[in-house]
């Protein structure tokens, strides 16, 4: 084979990508060895491997993840109901759309996230405040996915569930809405990511909760393998998380 | 006849308002007159929603003093240093991924899917790193703006037009002369896009890096105001907040031209 034929491979990116990484590792490993890199401010990267084992097993990390996904998982539910209710009522009422659009997009893009210390304050320290926080920011995603997606449904077929003589409810349920499916589904993927990383941030900043606790409680104790191991961690969920969605948004996308 | 000889006179200008914006008045005040009866009512704890007029003397308080501006300088600042950090690392990554399709092959997934993790769990790195001053907050702007600048920049390096690309070689123009002549002309709607959704998540990492542990910065401020539940003040400092961020974004893209790109 020749060197022309590999680079053409499909498995040469992936290979070159996971091998630069690999290389990167064991420079830094070697770097701290010979103590260009103070392992006191960076750990071995072969610490951080062993740290694996002793973060999930002693910190409790099946539970903390429970915990971050239930409170996801709620913000999700909240956001994908309330997010398609409101889209629909504001696609229904065509001069509240005109009206509200630019601020729900604007709410898109607004930090909101920074309003934590006010959901404390109304709150608590509690789950409810990594969960309406994660509501806030994953909502405005949902509602303009789905205004979009309803108005982009094609007329014939809203033509044929009327000459089918369809209430509006029926033509909502049977037309409208698995028309707009796709489109409102990459509305709440994109919700759900700004969830997810708005708990995970939240439960870090109140030091409450489940996998963004467990960096800062690491963190705290200066146990810096299990800060490392615990920041890899909670990457690899949310990376997880994002294939995942992404798979889905795939298979629901109509083929063309 | 009559008809010719009657005396046309221009009708008197009315004023009507657009319905879209009457009914945006009408939210307006439907919203502030249902926080006036919350506060007034005291169905929530006291202060919690505090009246219009606290917030509003709170408002006028705090922008009025100048304590303030140096905290809110001090904000700016490291923003700023973020985001040319991050921007300007972000871009020449974007440029190289852009640019070899092998490249971005191997390494583009790994921004992809590290873009949306949540960046603030690697500020206890950058404390360790860059300390507890100002430096981990830079840090984290730059960490928070590297991923869409980066992203951007390589899609739009791939959008470019190959034409454009020829005739630069055809002008026999060297790398620079192609970065500066063809390629960054031709991205400045995916760049402009890149810098706006910079901006925004650099303002977030940076003022969450400083609630979570700084003594100066609006960041600071704010968690201040939450530790002394002085809440008109946090309410002030939140609008405030929102309207900088959202004015700071609609600049960048006024600034680079979005809107005449867009009407184009």
């Amino acid at each position: 084979m020749t060197v022309a034929a590999i680079t053409r491979s499909r498995a040469f990116p992936l290979a070159l990508g996971l091998g630069s990484l690999l290389v990167a590792v064991l420079v830094v490993e070697a770097l701290i060895r010979v103590g260009v890199i103070n392992r006191f401010i960076v750990p071995l990267p072969s610490q951080i491997v062993m740290a694996f084992e002793r973060v999930i097993v002693e910190e409790d990390i099946a539970d903390r993840f429970r915990l971050t996904f239930f409170e996801a998982l709620t913000a999700g539910a909240m956001i994908t109901v309330v997010g398609v209710l409101l889209g629909l009522l504001l696609f229904r009422i065509n001069i509240l759309r005109q009206a509200t659009e630019t601020w729900v997009a604007a709410m898109a893009s607004a930090p909101t996230v920074l309003m934590y210390p006010l959901f404390l304050v109304i709150f608590g320290r509690s789950a409810w405040t990594i969960i309406m926080m994660g509501f806030v920011a994953g909502l405005p995603p949902v509602i303009l996915k789905t205004i979009e997606g309803l108005s982009a449904t094609r007329r014939v077929l809203i033509d044929v569930g009327k000459s089918f003589k369809l209430t509006g409810p029926q033509l909502f349920i049977k037309v409208l809405f698995p028309a707009a499916l796709p489109t409102i589904f990459v509305g709440v993927r994109l919700g759900l990511i700004f969830t997810l990383i708005n708990v995970v941030g939240v439960e870090f900043l109140i030091n409450f909760g489940g996998l963004g606790q467990l960096i800062n409680d690491l963190a705290e104790r200066y146990d810096l393998p299990g800060t490392y191991a615990a920041i890899c961690f909670v990457i690899l969920v949310s990376v997880c998380f994002f294939v995942f969605t992404e798979w889905i948004e795939r298979w629901l996308r109509p083929v063309d | 006849m009559a008809e010719a000889g009657r005396l046309n006179l221009p009708a008197a200008p009315t004023i009507r308002a657009e319905p879209v914006t009457v009914v945006r008045v009408g939210i307006i005040i439907l919203i502030l007159v249902l926080w006036e009866a919350i506060a007034q009512s005291g169905l929530l704890y006291r202060d919690v929603v505090p009246s219009l007029l606290a917030i509003g003397t709170a408002l006028v308080k705090l922008l009025s003093t100048s304590d303030y501006y140096w905290h809110l300088s001090v904000t700016a600042s490291e923003v700023g240093t973020g985001l040319a950090v991050g921007g300007l690392s972000g871009l020449l990554v974007g440029l190289v991924l852009g640019g070899n399709r092998m490249l971005s092959k191997s390494f583009e997934p790994y921004l992809y899917y590290l873009g949306p993790t949540p960046k603030i769990i690697f500020f206890p790195v950058m404390i360790m790193w860059f300390g507890v001053g100002p430096g981990s907050k830079v840090a984290m702007g730059a960490i928070s703006c590297f991923f869409p600048i980066a992203l951007s920049t390589a899609a739009g390096m791939r959008q470019i037009d190959r034409v454009l690309i020829r005739v630069g070689q055809s002008f026999r123009a060297n790398a620079w002369q192609m970065a500066t002549k063809i390629y960054l002309p031709a991205m400045r709607h995916p760049i402009i896009n890149g810098v706006r959704l910079g901006l925004g998540v650099a303002i977030i990492g940076t003022l969450l890096a400083e609630t979570k542990l700084s003594n100066r910065g609006v960041g600071f401020l704010i968690i201040q105001a939450y530790s002394l539940f002085d809440m008109p003040r946090m309410y002030a400092m939140l609008i405030v907040l929102f309207v900088v961020a959202i004015g700071a974004n609609a600049l960048v893209g006024r600034l680079g031209g979005l809107s005449t790109i867009r009407q184009r």
